[in-house]
């Protein structure tokens, strides 16, 4: 089975568009960005705060397997209802500098909606960093012989 | 694309990480890999299935051996580091999808 989630980068673009396919009605599909509980339940993390509308500002705070805590921030910079949500993110004392993301909402049918996100970064650099992340944590299996057999096929 | 999902459950286990270690330095049978573990030969065998399945093995009938060789074009596959991000993504707005399907209802 295909992953319904899509994900283009072009090689030397500081940005990346995920583009993914909900069987929701528009409606929906907002609503699990807007309150707090559900976000908190799909992208595992806990909300501190989740302001959502113009100007308004979100905190996340994520613990990983290890205790070690995450947190997150950015400002919401526009809010249209069931539309678009435009705003910036940040991971606190990563390296990664902010990211600013423009995320889509579109009607489908009735019963179908689409996510268009596009994440802009500061730099190329920080946006390979990024994709890199859930590859590093998700693997760990760096430091591992196999990693250099990979690097020497490149 | 499947396959390539259960690639990453693969590799995320310890000791088929272990298997694929050995086996990347020299091709060998089923018993000279269990040999190298402490885990019961079954437990082993069940790991090989597993890497066998998604390809990172490859087996080879020789005589009444069976041979156990690395498939490095496989591992290269893996090393696509957008895959991970983007099966991350994918989990998550599964998630959402689930959630919201169950939310529905109260609305």
């Amino acid at each position: 089975m295909e992953l319904k989630t899509k994900v283009n980068t072009e090689e030397g673009k500081q940005e990346i568009f995920i583009t993914r396919e909900f069987d929701l009605p528009v409606d929906l599909l907002f609503k699990a960005y807007i309150e707090p509980q559900i976000v908190e339940q799909w992208m595992g993390t806990k909300v501190l705060k989740l302001e959502s509308k113009k100007h308004g500002s979100f905190q996340f705070e994520t613990t990983d397997p290890k205790g070690n805590k995450h947190c997150f921030n950015g400002v919401i910079h526009e809010f249209t209802p069931n539309e678009k949500i435009i705003r910036t993110f940040e991971m606190e004392g990563a390296s990664f500098g902010v990211q600013l993301e423009v995320l889509e909402f579109l009607k489908l049918t009735s019963n179908q909606s689409k996510l268009q996100k596009q994440v802009i970064y500061q730099s190329v650099a920080y946006r390979d960093e990024n994709l890199k992340l859930p590859f590093r944590q998700g693997i760990n299996w760096a430091h591992n012989r196999l990693e250099e057999i990979v690097k020497s096929l490149k | 694309m499947k396959l390539r999902r259960d690639v990453f459950q693969a590799i995320a286990d310890p000791t088929r990480r272990a298997i694929l270690l050995l086996v990347a330095s020299q091709s060998m049978t089923a018993g000279a890999i269990a040999n190298n573990f402490d885990t019961a030969r079954p437990t082993v065998s069940k790991h090989l299935q597993i890497l066998t399945a998604c390809e990172l093995l490859a087996q080879e009938q020789q005589g009444r051996e069976i041979i156990y060789h690395f498939n490095p074009n496989k591992m290269k596959e893996v090393a696509d580091f957008i895959e991970p991000f983007r099966k991350m993504w994918d989990d998550r707005f599964n998630k959402l999808e689930e959630i919201m399907k169950k939310h529905q209802p109260n609305q």
